[in-house]
């Protein structure tokens, strides 16, 4: 009964309500084809929706994992043209480095200054979107000059299927690599110190400080892993679309922030879930996507993100309130 | 006693304001004159100071309406999202057919509906204004995420009635407001001055302003001492809902167009410029007179650059750098 009430529960309740209903406007959604691309949507918004969950655990917010993930693939990808590497682990460790870096001198400036997240991750942002627009150029890596090695990695599939129209459609190999990180970002959150040092953090920055936890670690920790997961979703975003665009991820901030707190996460630290992000994210991710399949004109695809927002973030303040009464 | 302790950190707080204005001042005066020594014969032309009147007004009235939001420990994500709304909504009333025969004739018509437009923007940045204050006041939606999502509601709504391309065909009056020119001076201009003194005033000499400031301090304090919280949280939140709306006036009115995402970029820097102003984003700390400051050596920075030829995008960058500077300045200064 207990488990029927957790924020996981009537997230995962409310999610299956919006399948159905979007099965009876069109039954289309319910197509292997339409499954396989929603699960392949996920993906990378998922990785860094992860990333996010451990910042807002710890009380804190993050607008610069976009600029962060467009920097990892842009320069990453760049380089190995230079270069012309082809293989795929030594890309994914610089995405990655590129990313702990950029999220390290989020972690410093907010510690060592004692200055909001929000307001450094936006001076972040813009920092490194303005050095790598300015520096690097903004002409977008086409197929045709992208590392082979990456395609290969980013189209392999795990199943396929044949939809109705008679072709093939693939449910690419990337979804095991988002659950594998869920797995670990789990993990680390519910069985190790670290991650009861972000829930105590979250909760409480003076009261863990006091009862021994080691506060600069621990948001040396959440920035550092949230850019490390932007920078690897980022480069797997490329490798996957088959191009490397210095521009993308241009707002996604809002569309993270927003599922991962519809899974149930309190932006004053201290609550969130795994599991809940990633149900959040795929609600999100659903809803955008079945808009057409709604007929719903894609033009109001933003009223109905912000509407969605407006109302988990309502639900969470009512149950916020009530825990405090 | 509470009087006591309620006038000590307030007479710390005003000196401590005062020395973040004159660090504005001489952040301003240097950029000013490494500008003009890096670019003698361009910055310091009279029609790069005229065309800088022309572009600040609109993205100044933004930055003072978020630190509006930023006194009382707020945020207001959705400005943009307003402004081109409003914009949007003026550009529909003067496409309507009869509005648009009135303009056609000229005449005393033009300016009627030229009042109305800009009625009914105003109409519309209150309304979203309200919208967000009722959200954050009676919802109690932490300011962020209301704003995060009320602005992506407004950019849509603003993108369901372009349909995604421009709203263009303003009539001339409409692009005086960002164009013209009033005793030599640029229109937009004086409605910048207009909006800061007045908004300098609420601030400093009426109880929205004090109470604005108190519950920004110290919430919990403000409730004990009487002060209708919920209320001026709404105010002040209609007050930003306005200023963006006028901000988008301004833009459409420079532009001659309105579109559903024009300026976006104007929100990250609204934001830095009411941070460099001296606006403390925790709250109760923040005064117009900064934010100008900052505005102006903002505007030096990047028209400066901009004759170096640099990109665009070197120059947000440059913002970026400039804020975490200011940051650190400022957590050093503090220490002391």
């Amino acid at each position: 009964m207990k488990r029927l009430q957790s924020t996981e529960a009537i997230i995962a309740i409310v999610l299956i309500l919006v399948m159905v209903l979007i099965g009876l406007v069109n039954p289309a959604f319910w197509g292997v084809g339409n499954l396989f691309s929603l699960a392949k949507a996920n993906v990378v918004i998922g990785i860094m929706a992860l990333g996010v969950l451990l910042i807002m655990i710890s009380g804190g917010i993050d607008v610069s994992f976009p600029a962060i993930a467009a920097a990892a693939l842009y320069i990453t990808v760049r380089t190995m043209v230079a270069l012309d590497y082809d293989g795929v682990l030594l890309p994914f460790i610089a995405a990655c480095v590129i990313g702990v870096a950029l999220g390290a001198f989020n972690a410093f400036i907010i510690d060592r200054f004692k200055m909001i997240p929000l307001i450094v991750t936006l001076g972040t942002a813009s920092i490194v979107r303005g050095l790598v627009l300015g520096l690097l150029g903004t002409s977008i890596v086409n197929i045709n000059k992208m590392p082979d090695g990456l395609i290969a990695f980013g189209s392999q599939n795990i199943a396929t299927a044949t939809a109705s129209n008679g072709a093939n459609v693939g449910l690419t190999g990337m979804v095991l690599v988002y659950v594998a990180i869920a797995f670990v970002i789990h993990f680390i959150l519910k069985h190790t110190m670290t991650g009861r040092s972000v829930y105590a953090y979250g909760g409480d920055p003076e009261a863990a400080r006091r009862a021994g936890v080691n506060t600069r670690r621990t948001i040396f920790f959440v920035y550092c892993t949230a850019g490390l997961l932007a920078g690897f979703a980022g480069l797997l975003h490329s490798s996957m679309i088959w191009q490397a665009n210095p521009r993308d991820f241009i707002g996604l901030e809002l569309d993270v922030i927003a599922a991962v707190v519809l899974g149930g996460a309190s932006i004053f630290g201290g609550r969130g879930s795994v599991l809940g992000t990633m149900i959040g994210v795929f609600t999100l991710v659903m809803v955008k996507n079945s808009l057409i399949l709604m007929k719903v004109d894609t033009t109001w695809q933003r009223v109905v993100v912000g509407a969605i927002i407006i109302i988990a973030t309502a639900i969470t303040a009512w149950r916020d309130r009530k825990k405090l009464a | 006693m509470t009087a006591k302790a309620e006038q000590k950190p307030l007479l710390r707080r005003l000196l401590g304001e005062d020395a973040s204005i004159i660090q504005l001042a001489i952040i301003t005066l240097v950029i000013f004159a490494l500008m003009s020594a890096m670019n003698p014969d361009k910055f310091l032309r009279y029609y790069n100071f005229e065309s800088i009147t022309y572009v600040m007004p609109e993205l100044g009235i933004l930055s003072i309406a978020m630190m509006v939001a930023m006194l009382t420990g707020g945020i207001d994500l959705s400005i943009v999202g307003i402004a081109n709304l409003a914009a949007i909504t003026a550009g529909v009333y003067f496409r309507h057919p009869a509005v648009a025969e009135a303009i056609a004739a000229g005449g005393a018509g033009v300016v009627l509906h030229t009042i109305m437009g800009v009625l009914i923007a105003l109409t519309v940045g209150l309304a979203a204004g309200l919208l967000n204050g009722l959200l954050i006041a009676r919802l109690r939606i932490i300011p962020i995420l209301a704003t995060l999502g009320t602005g992506q509601v407004f950019a849509g709504l603003a993108l369901v009635l372009t349909g995604g391309p421009a709203i263009v065909g303003f009539p001339q009056t409409w692009g005086w407001l960002g164009t013209g020119k009033m005793l030599g001076v640029a229109t937009p201009f004086w409605v910048l001055v207009f909006v800061a003194v007045v908004v300098a005033v609420l601030l400093r000499r009426t109880h929205l302003g004090v109470n604005l400031m108190l519950i920004g301090t110290n919430a919990r304090a403000a409730v004990f001492a009487g002060i209708r919280s919920s209320r001026m949280i709404l105010y002040s939140y209609a007050l930003t809902g306005v200023m963006a709306a006028i901000a988008g006036i301004l833009l459409s009115g420079r532009t001659n167009s309105a579109k559903a995402d024009f300026g976006a970029s104007y929100l990250l820097q609204a934001v830095l410029i009411a941070v460099l102003g001296g606006t403390n984003p925790a709250g109760g700390k923040g005064k117009v007179l900064g934010v100008l400051l900052a505005l102006v050596a903002l505007m030096f920075l990047s028209s400066g650059m901009q004759m170096m030829r640099a990109s665009n995008f070197l120059i947000d960058a440059v913002w970026g750098g400039f804020l975490v500077l200011v940051i650190a300045i400022n957590y050093l200064r503090s220490r002391k």
